[in-house]
């Protein structure tokens, strides 16, 4: 039942992991670019840096070009920020549930997901620009590209929890209850190894990074879907770019390294919860670097042709083999 | 979508100052979808007025002004300047500093050559590659401030041969640098030409036939990488390269066939740092002793230079192609005609037939593989009022004719 105690429980969680959620975001930020800069033989910004450009930013003025339409405009970097943190809300952080466990499960996640990505486009096709009408134009065919690689990881999991006879196969507390490796054989862990590396280049797409930053481009569209943003709504998007890189890399720790550090410590409730938060961050900061920074360190931009080829093609492809392996797995094992 | 909302094609302007572009020029592009229908340039955006100024100069004063021209060719401008007052003159420039001027010329196409291939790499979106080829370009950058003092404007010409000399204690340190340059090709050639996504990216993209490249009049490295066997270091051999054996580099020396895309200007340009350490070496080792200068005394020389009649041109093949210097002296301090032809005047045409039809995408990439210099190709703005206007071949017709009535006295 819900008390009026729950609820203010809930809320204070919610705003002090937002909190935590944007100062990590904003280091994972840092750590990219200065990780990168090492790889260039660079020395590369501080850590500080991403803190730095945003309080610059935050003192800046917004400018709305004219023929713009100010009130998308406006709104969709608060929309991008806010939605990002919604789904972090959803991320169980260490051996700490979701906040909003209860309310919604995998699929809302992806639909999550969506969302910042959705506000960008709103926004890039309300600056007015040519430049951002045609960043927008990609952005909306990427999303539409890497969402059938991302759903075949997700319906993979799902299937397997629910042949396992686990109630709430959709609940990402179950999916961390049940690290997904232990529950198939040889032939499903082959599978989860291809959907691993799917994921794995979904997140630079998710996160428009280079190979994937069509949307943007620099040296094509001078910023493509942020071309005309400036001052706090720039700022707000750094943000909500920092918060979904913190995401994604919640998710797949989520999905498929569950582990948690505390019971070999042997520590229990708060001092567990503290320790594993931060082994999580951790699990983040690797996955991120290995995902997002080495990626974009080794490769040139693709054009928006060959990132529909490679999403729907190959990582399709991939995808579906690993979740099709993971059910000959389950099918198998006798488990269904 | 109903027949309303299409409002394609639409126009996409870049420039004049756009980040793909490192010099402003214009661009309008007529876009369907990603795919680019028409293309057209507008440049002129960066003109000052520099033959202006030197024709109110004498050749000595211009020398120096000619390393300003392009901010990446120090030496080619005023090479093939000083090659045409030397022509009207009628000096013979010592072989000793021939040598010394091939010599810098070469590496200055080393290290223009991977100035662009770290340009190249950056528009490709690839910036390790980027900051990899610049911190290698260091290294020739070095050596030309060894030899000349100066990184950017070496001021090393001189009408009548050079003015620093290269010294047999030199050597060792010029040496060093070419063989580091040696040990570095095979990987920086498998970084560029393996890379899958280069590959992807540059293979039958920006593509430029014999034909066009023969009839654009196209120059260099553009017109090689389309097959058109074009350098006026074979063609006319001039200075020491009359010495030297060499022949124009085209795509089918590493093996594959000629498409005059984007991958084979990669080609043709990174080959070239190899033949140039190639032409660096023999010339260090068969520089043939003697003066560095036809007349040391500056008073001597620009009386000699006064006293002169007649016009000449002189060429260098710059990195990016010819360049041509046209220069008339009629006994005065000044000369009464300077005119430069850099060399991307002659490849900016090339860009319409390589954009059009291409992917929004690769603008950048194909823009910038003609190398273009705009500073150095830009010598006329035409302003009418405070409008900026166009001449067309029609108006230029009316203007010679009026000139040519005015100057008969008709």
């Amino acid at each position: 039942m819900l008390t009026i105690e729950m609820i203010l429980m809930t809320v204070a969680a919610a705003v002090v992991l937002s909190v935590l959620g944007i100062a990590f975001g904003l280091l994972l930020l840092g750590i990219d670019r200065r990780v990168s800069a090492r790889m260039q033989a660079r020395i590369g910004p501080p850590l500080s840096q991403p803190y730095i450009d945003l309080k610059k930013l935050l003192s800046k003025e917004n400018i709305i070009p004219e023929n713009a339409v100010a009130s998308i405009f406006n709104a969709a970097p608060i929309i991008a920020l806010a939605s990002s943190l919604i789904v972090l809300l959803y991320l169980p952080i260490g051996s700490m549930m979701p906040v909003l466990g209860g309310y919604g499960d995998l699929i809302l996640v992806m639909y999550l997901l969506a969302v910042p990505a959705l506000a960008m486009v709103a926004g890039g096709f309300a600056s007015g620009s040519p430049y951002a009408t045609i960043g927008a134009q990609r952005e909306m065919v990427s999303m539409i590209a890497y969402e059938l690689p991302l759903a075949s990881i997700v319906i993979a999991v799902a299937w397997l929890l629910y042949s396992s006879g686990i109630t709430d196969p959709f609940a990402l507390s179950s999916v961390v209850a049940n690290p997904v490796w232990t529950m198939v054989g040889p032939l499903g862990m082959v599978g989860l190894f291809v959907l691993l590396l799917t994921f794995a280049w979904v997140s630079p797409a998710e996160l428009s990074k280079i190979p994937f930053d069509t949307p943007e481009a620099e040296t094509e569209l001078a910023g493509g879907i942020l071309v005309e943003y400036s001052g706090k709504n720039l700022g707000l998007f750094t943000v909500a770019q920092g918060v979904k890189t913190l995401v994604m890399g919640g998710l797949a720790v989520a999905i498929f390294f569950p582990w948690n550090i505390s019971p070999l410590l042997g520590l229990t409730s708060y001092a567990a919860m503290a320790v594993d938060a931060i082994f999580f961050f951790l699990k983040v900061i690797i996955l991120m670097i290995l995902s997002v920074t080495v990626i974009r360190t080794g490769l040139a931009r693709f054009r928006i042709t060959h990132v529909v080829t490679l999403f729907w093609v190959y990582l399709g492809l991939a995808g579906l083999f690993g979740l099709s392996l993971v059910i000959l797995d389950s099918v198998l094992m006798g488990g269904f | 979508m109903s027949d309303q909302m299409k409002k394609a094609p639409y126009v996409v302007p870049i420039g004049p100052i756009h980040p793909a572009l490192k010099e402003p020029v214009q661009f309008l592009f007529d876009v369907e979808g990603e795919v680019v229908k028409k293309a057209d340039f507008a440049p002129g955006q960066t003109h000052r007025g520099i033959e202006w100024m030197g024709m109110r100069r004498n050749p000595v004063q211009i020398i120096h002004m000619t390393d300003r021209i392009c901010g990446i060719c120090g030496v080619t401008h005023s090479f093939a300047f000083a090659r045409a007052v030397e022509q009207i003159v009628d000096i013979e420039v010592p072989p000793h500093a021939e040598y010394i001027r091939v010599i810098i010329a070469e590496f200055e196409r080393i290290q223009s050559h991977l100035l662009w291939a770290g340009v190249a790499a950056h528009e490709l979106g690839f910036d390790t590659l980027f900051y990899l080829a610049w911190r290698v370009r260091e290294e020739a950058m070095d050596v030309i401030e060894y030899i000349t003092g100066n990184r950017v404007n070496y001021g090393l010409i001189q009408v009548g041969g050079v003015r620093r000399d290269i010294t047999p204690e030199q050597h060792p340190t010029i040496q060093k640098c070419l063989d580091g340059y040696r040990d570095l090709l095979g990987k920086m050639l498998n970084l560029f030409l393996h890379d899958t996504t280069i590959s992807i990216r540059c293979k039958d993209c920006g593509l430029l036939s014999f034909e066009q490249a023969l009839n654009l009049c196209t120059v260099g490295p553009t017109a090689r990488a389309s097959g058109v066997m074009k350098d006026v270091r074979f063609d006319y051999p001039y200075s020491a390269y009359g010495d030297l054996d060499i022949t124009p580099i085209l795509p089918s020396a590493y093996g594959g066939e000629i498409n005059g895309d984007v991958y084979d200007r990669i080609v043709v340009r990174l080959l070239e740092v190899a033949q140039s350490i190639e032409i660096i070496e023999t010339c260090l080792k068969e520089m043939p002793d003697g003066p560095i200068l036809w007349e040391p005394k500056l008073p001597k020389l620009l009386s000699a230079c006064k006293k002169a009649h007649g016009e000449a041109v002189g060429r260098h093949e710059a990195p990016r192609g010819e360049c041509l210097h046209y220069v008339a002296m009629d006994g005065h301090d000044a000369p009464a005609m300077w005119k430069v032809k850099a060399s991307s005047y002659s490849n900016l045409h090339a860009w319409i037939p390589m954009l059009e039809g291409e992917q929004l995408a690769d603008v950048p990439i194909i823009v910038a593989s003609i190398d273009p210099c705009l500073s150095c190709t830009d010598r006329v703005a035409v302003i009418r009022g405070t409008k900026r206007d166009l001449l067309t071949k029609e108006d230029l017709h009316r203007l010679s004719v009026e000139k040519t009535r005015r100057i008969q006295g008709c």
